[in-house]
């Protein structure tokens, strides 16, 4: 059977995110209550497993990495039509960079048992790094293919893809197993239906803790992150502003003058 | 730690041959990196028969320029260049190594990084030396600077995005070493190139221009996001955007400045609708002059620029348009 394998991240909810700053006397990160919610590209990955399952058939598996609530989002994965949600939860896997996080991502998917398709989005709202896919596929030894913006399937080991580049993109083959890390241009994530609700409440999220990866702690999570934070400051903004004020009219035309004595025109 | 420090690495990438700006900029950079850390600085340049180009590497300041040729490496294939990077990494221990935050350098960093098993850092906007001479990578994040560093595995990798940082002087002819490497065909690959497709950008390119007006969340949706549209036509500028505006799909990705999208050296900026979050505004601190446009008083936005507007941009941009068009006629 093909098996497939999405991996979704719980991030704050990217619209409330600013939300969370860094406290300029303590010089940690202020705890605001901001939600978590499935980070938006991790949707287009998930569309995509759906929509080559209904062609080629297979299974499912969403996996995340991540605390507890994050468990909501693989929910929201089996309501979209996931098979299987499994969430990779430890106080180990905690503090991980992105080389950390995608080795535990790598033991959660050879844990779940050969992937022949491990599909994420290009990027986490959060971190942004644009890492993980690439660098869990050195982990799971898989070829890798990033800014991924149409699939074109096969029954085939090879499947041909499009990628971006700057300013323009490639084709290319891949062969499977292998990891797609994709845009947004590659799909519309479907809504979740109240029959997916009623049957995602049925199933079960597996949650995998340190001793189920069962691998050393030394490679994961914080202490297993090459990189670490060594200083956050606050930064000073650099410029005196003059507010232009006025009516609506007159601010216009006060702001066209600066434009014009600026030499914009 | 003991013995003679590594070298500094920088990644080449070229179109079509010729070494891109960020690649340059990195090489400068790196430069002084080198010299601070009393090491010499190496480049890698692969493409097919791309050698005359080399000089240009040399006159940015790199000591040795490793070059591999073939017709293969013509254009970024992550598993061939994976491959000769990690190899000549493990004979040569580099300390640092840099990459361009392109499409290229985005995939094949990471791809290095893991399999070198050391640390990465994206979007780095300045890039120092700490009292241990560790690689100081800095970054915006929760509306401050975050310092990361990689205290153990090396090399130090990061990748930094054209325009971060300025580009050397090249007109000087310098001396370098050049080290030919010895690139044999490959089976076994497990991803073929098929074909590489460029597209022409809609609009005033970015990067180069004059004018740049940048909206934001603020517009609310595609109504208000084409006011800003039609404010930047209006002056000939080119539009930029913040996260939340691609996000909504009203502009493409390629549109966004800051930290994870461009960095722009306008003479002009405006900024609608937009809060001043500091990993959207390290993307335009080049910028000569400065006005935004915000209905929050208290917007910080209005603490980065030079000019300040409270108002609704949906109610403002009419009428601010109706004035420059005004403007001109009244010019002509
Ligand atoms: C790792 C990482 C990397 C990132 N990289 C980037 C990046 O490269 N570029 C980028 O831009 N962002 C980036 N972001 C996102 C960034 O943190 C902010 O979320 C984003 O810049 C905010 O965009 P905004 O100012 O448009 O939206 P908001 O912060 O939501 O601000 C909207 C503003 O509009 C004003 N407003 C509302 N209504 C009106 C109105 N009617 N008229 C006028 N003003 C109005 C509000 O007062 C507010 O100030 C990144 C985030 C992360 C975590």
């Amino acid at each position: 059977m093909f098996k497939i394998v999405v991996l979704v991240k719980a991030v704050p909810d990217p619209k409330r995110a600013s939300e969370i700053k860094i406290d300029p006397r303590t010089k940690t990160l202020t705890r605001a209550d901001v939600p978590l919610v499935m980070n938006q590209l991790d949707k287009h990955a998930m569309e995509s497993a759906l929509a080559l399952k209904s062609r080629v058939g297979g299974e499912i598996t969403a996996i995340s990495m991540g605390p507890p609530p994050a468990a909501a989002i693989l929910k929201e994965c089996l309501a979209m039509g996931a098979d299987h949600g499994v969430l990779l939860s430890d106080r180990a896997f905690g503090g991980a960079d992105a080389y950390a996080t995608a080795y535990t991502l790598a033991k959660g998917i050879e844990k779940v048992g050969s992937a022949d398709l491990v599909l994420c989005g290009m990027a986490s709202s959060d971190g942004s790094t644009e890492w993980v896919g690439s660098e869990l596929s050195v982990f799971l030894d898989l070829p890798v293919v990033t800014g991924v913006k149409e699939i074109i399937g096969s029954s085939e080991p090879w499947w041909q893809v499009k990628a971006h580049i700057d300013n323009g993109y490639r084709e290319l083959k891949v062969k499977l197993p292998a990891v797609l890390a994709v845009t947004r241009e590659l799909n519309t994530p479907r809504n979740i239906s109240f029959s997916g609700i009623i049957k995602a409440r049925k199933k079960e999220i597996t949650v995998w803790d340190f001793d189920a990866l069962g691998v050393p702690e030394s490679s994961l999570g914080l202490a297993g992150s090459p990189t670490i934070i060594s200083d956050l400051r606050v930064s000073e903004s650099k410029r005196e502003v003059e507010m232009i004020e006025g009516t609506r009219e007159e601010k216009a035309e006060m702001l066209v003058q600066k434009f014009a004595d600026a030499g914009t025109f | 730690m003991g013995g003679s420090t590594g070298p500094v690495w920088v990644f080449a990438e070229q179109s079509d041959g010729s070494v891109l700006p960020v690649s340059l900029e990195l090489t400068g950079q790196a430069r002084k990196l080198a010299d601070e850390l009393g090491t010499s600085l190496e480049v890698i340049f692969l493409g097919d028969a791309v050698r005359e180009n080399t000089q240009i590497l040399f006159n940015a300041g790199a000591d040795k320029v490793y070059l591999g040729e073939h017709p293969d490496l013509k254009f970024y294939q992550s598993e061939r260049y994976m491959q000769i990077i990690v190899k000549l990494a493990q004979e040569h221990q580099p300390e640092i190594f840099l990459l361009g935050s392109t499409a290229t350098g985005k995939e094949l960093a990471p791809l290095v990084a893991a399999k070198l098993k050391t640390g990465l850092t994206a979007h780095c906007i300045d890039l120092t030396l700490d009292q241990e001479k560790r690689l100081e990578q800095i970054i915006p994040a929760y509306g401050g600077l975050i310092s990361i560093v990689c205290p153990e595995k090396r090399p130090q990798m990061a990748t930094i995005a054209k325009g971060v940082f300025l580009k050397p002087d090249t007109s000087e002819p310098k001396q370098g070493e050049l080290v030919l490497l010895e690139i044999g065909n490959e089976q076994d690959q497990r991803i073929e190139l098929l074909n590489v497709v460029y597209e022409e950008t809609e609009g005033v390119p970015l990067e180069s221009a004059a004018v740049v007006v940048a909206g934001g969340a603020g517009a609310k949706d595609l109504e208000g996001w084409q006011q800003i549209v039609d404010l930047a036509d209006e002056m000939g500028a080119a539009l930029g955007s913040t996260r939340p505006p691609v996000d909504e799909g009203w502009v493409e990705l390629d549109r966004m400045i800051g930290q994870s999208g461009k960095m722009v050296a306008p003479e002009l900026y405006i900024g609608v609708g937009l809060s001043g979050e500091l990993q959207h505004m390290v993307g335009i601190t080049g910028a000569k002059l400065m006005v935004a446009v915000n209905s929050e008083p208290k917007a910080p936005v209005f603490e980065q620029v030079d000019y300040g507007i409270v108002d609704d941009c949906r109610e403002f941009l009419p009428v601010l348009i109706e004035n420059i068009k005004a403007y001109k006629a009244d010019k002509a």
